[in-house]
């Protein structure tokens, strides 16, 4: 195959990032007229490997082993290089997720082949993909392409497709083998956990109530909350929420902390700093309520409002109630 | 937890500051550098200040503040001498345009061949170029194990364990066999100021330049630009109420969310 997607495990489904990779994927495949595959991996992969499947990936390609049934870099990062190194192909594309951004800069490394990350668009020039990513910290374009010959390493930014685009199809599964050994694993993990009960998912909110530090002091966060509730959505913050104190960070929508694609993402208070529209530019519907007409997330919303957070919260929650 | 002699590099890049100026460069090609105010980078100073916790907390040792470009670049080496780095190594390039982390973490292999540091630490990811995996990629090259996006470090016994901050408010303890490279998240610790007596001592402590030959790049820019924005925003004007009426309506009938 041309182009190997590589898909990550998120609680027994494809990560929604795999999936946006995906339609990526088969963007490229279409445009360059390549034959593309997907790749699953860990100890028992047959729940992902059906998902999988159901889409248009031309095969699936299924790796289990022992040796990955949890997470490790080393591991994961093996065993990526042996399916490239077994089936050549020229581009191998990844989400840009944690995860990923963990173990495949060691899959570049033991290839001596370029990752380009994070990127937000693919273009084709003269039969050649040209990357789209964000650089100096949101401020810039730059169009990046490979030197050399493959295989490229390319991760795509969250939500630089919809996931719901991607085509159904029905993929042949294949199974794969990789040479594992324990010694090749430096490291040992322990089991994830939250760091406060009932932390949230809010990547797979569909609402989102955001504030920023124009909704004033800690004393008002129960005004957006209420709201939050109204709406049946989540409430989260940009950082300067965060780093005051006011929420937990496991509520922080940006660069450092979660990337989200809602149905409405509700911004209240929030300037629209690049750190945190990486994170919620992808959002279906962007409502903005700023008092400063000038704030650049109004560059972005679908619906602005200028003007007092605090006087329209309240009468807001009561009008949907 | 007993005492080790841990030997620390830390890798700081001079990038341009939150407010600098980012003019681009008449062939589009990168930005125009005479232009841009430098600082640290912001997660590269986390990374400094762990080193020199682990350091300290372990009684000896050494942190050795590297940084790769050009002649600019000195100026956050002595910062970090300031704070409290006991030496420092510039790899002397221009890097203007230079964004392949296979090429720029080459350079620090071979920098750091005969060093053999217990711990690499880098900050997650540079705010110019935001590539973030030249450590993860020196920690392959040089054998070290790796792991990303540390929240926080606990070295003892010949490991070090780094709490990873995992996608959505997730965390995970992992435990590394030394030597390891791990890359730094910002907010996991206070970052100190450099004292007045460390400033000064600075101005003594060793920079040695190393200047590399220029290696081929396996990735390349080819245009940088400002964004353009295309899109059209609805402005929802009139009184509170008013504005609260048009609020509810959009939510119901054009986003279909109530």
């Amino acid at each position: 195959m041309d182009i190997l997607i590589v898909l990550e495990d998120s609680n027994g489904k494809i990560h929604r990032m795999g999936l946006e990779s995906i339609v990526g994927a088969q963007k490229m495949a279409e445009e360059l007229g390549l034959s593309i595959g997907a790749l699953v991996m860990g100890a028992n992969v047959d729940l992902l490997a059906e998902e999988a499947s159901g889409l248009n990936v031309g095969e699936v390609l299924k790796v289990e082993n022992e040796l990955l049934s949890t997470y490790s870099a080393d591991g994961y990062a093996e065993t990526v290089k042996q399916v490239i190194e077994q089936e050549n192909p020229t581009y191998v594309i990844f989400g840009h997720t944690y995860q990923v951004r963990d173990y495949a800069p060691k899959v570049s490394a033991k290839l001596m082949k370029p990752f380009i990350v994070d990127n937000v668009s693919v273009t084709t020039n003269g039969g050649n993909s040209v990357f789209t990513k964000l650089m100096f910290n949101g401020k810039l374009f730059s169009d990046v392409t490979p030197t050399g010959d493959g295989p490229y390493l390319i991760s795509f930014q969250s939500a630089a497709f919809s996931s719901e685009k991607a085509d159904v199809g029905s993929a042949p599964v294949r199974d794969c083998t990789v040479n594992l050994d324990v010694s090749m694993i430096r490291t040992e993990s322990e089991e994830p956990f939250q760091e406060e009960a009932g932390g949230i998912d809010l990547t797979s909110a569909d609402i989102i109530v955001s504030v920023g530090r124009g909704i004033g002091k800690e004393g008002n966060i129960p005004l957006a909350k209420e709201l939050a509730q109204a709406l049946g959505g989540e409430l989260a913050s940009s950082r300067p929420v965060v780093d005051a104190g006011w929420l937990p960070a496991a509520h922080q929508i940006g660069s450092s902390g979660q990337s989200v694609s809602p149905k409405m993402y509700l911004a209240l208070g929030i300037s629209g700093a690049i750190q945190h529209v990486v994170g919620m530019k992808g959002s279906k519907n962007i409502v903005a309520i700023n008092k400063d007409p000038e704030a650049p997330i109004f560059e972005i919303a679908d619906y602005g409002v200028v003007g007092d957070v605090l006087e329209i919260i309240p009468k807001l929650t009561e009008g949907i109630q | 937890m007993g005492f080790y002699t841990m030997k620390i590099a830390v890798l700081v890049k001079q990038v341009p500051g939150t407010e600098s100026p980012l003019p681009i460069q008449s062939n589009q090609n990168w930005v125009d550098e005479g232009a841009v105010a430098y600082v640290m980078n912001e997660s590269d100073n986390y990374a400094l200040e762990e080193a020199l916790q682990i350091r300290e907390a372990n009684d000896e040792g050494e942190v050795v503040a590297v940084s790769l470009g050009p002649d600019r670049s000195q100026k956050v080496i002595r910062e970090a001498l300031a704070k409290g780095a006991d030496r420092g190594i510039h790899i002397q390039l221009d890097t203007a345009g230079m964004i392949d982390p296979l090429v720029t973490a080459s350079y620090f292999a071979d920098t750091f061949k005969d060093e053999n540091f217990d711990l690499i630490f880098t900050g997650l990811q540079s705010d110019d170029l935001g590539m973030g995996q030249t450590g993860i990629i020196l920690g392959e090259l040089l054998g070290m194990s790796t792991a990303s996006m540390a929240m926080a470090t606990e070295v003892g016994g010949g490991k070090i364990k780094v709490k990873r901050e995992l996608e959505a408010g997730w965390f995970q303890w992992v435990s590394l066999s030394l030597p390891a490279s791990v890359s730094i998240q910002s907010g996991l610790n206070v970052p100190r100021y450099p004292s007045l007596k460390g400033i000064m001592g600075a101005k003594k402590k060793e920079i040695k330049v190393v200047t590399p030959s220029v290696a081929n790049q396996s990735q390349s820019v080819e245009k940088v630009y400002v964004p353009q924005s295309d899109k059209q925003t609805v402005m929802i004007e009139g009184s509170v109420e008013q504005i609260v009426g048009k609020l509810v309506e959009t939510f119901r009938n054009e986003i279909k969310v109530l």
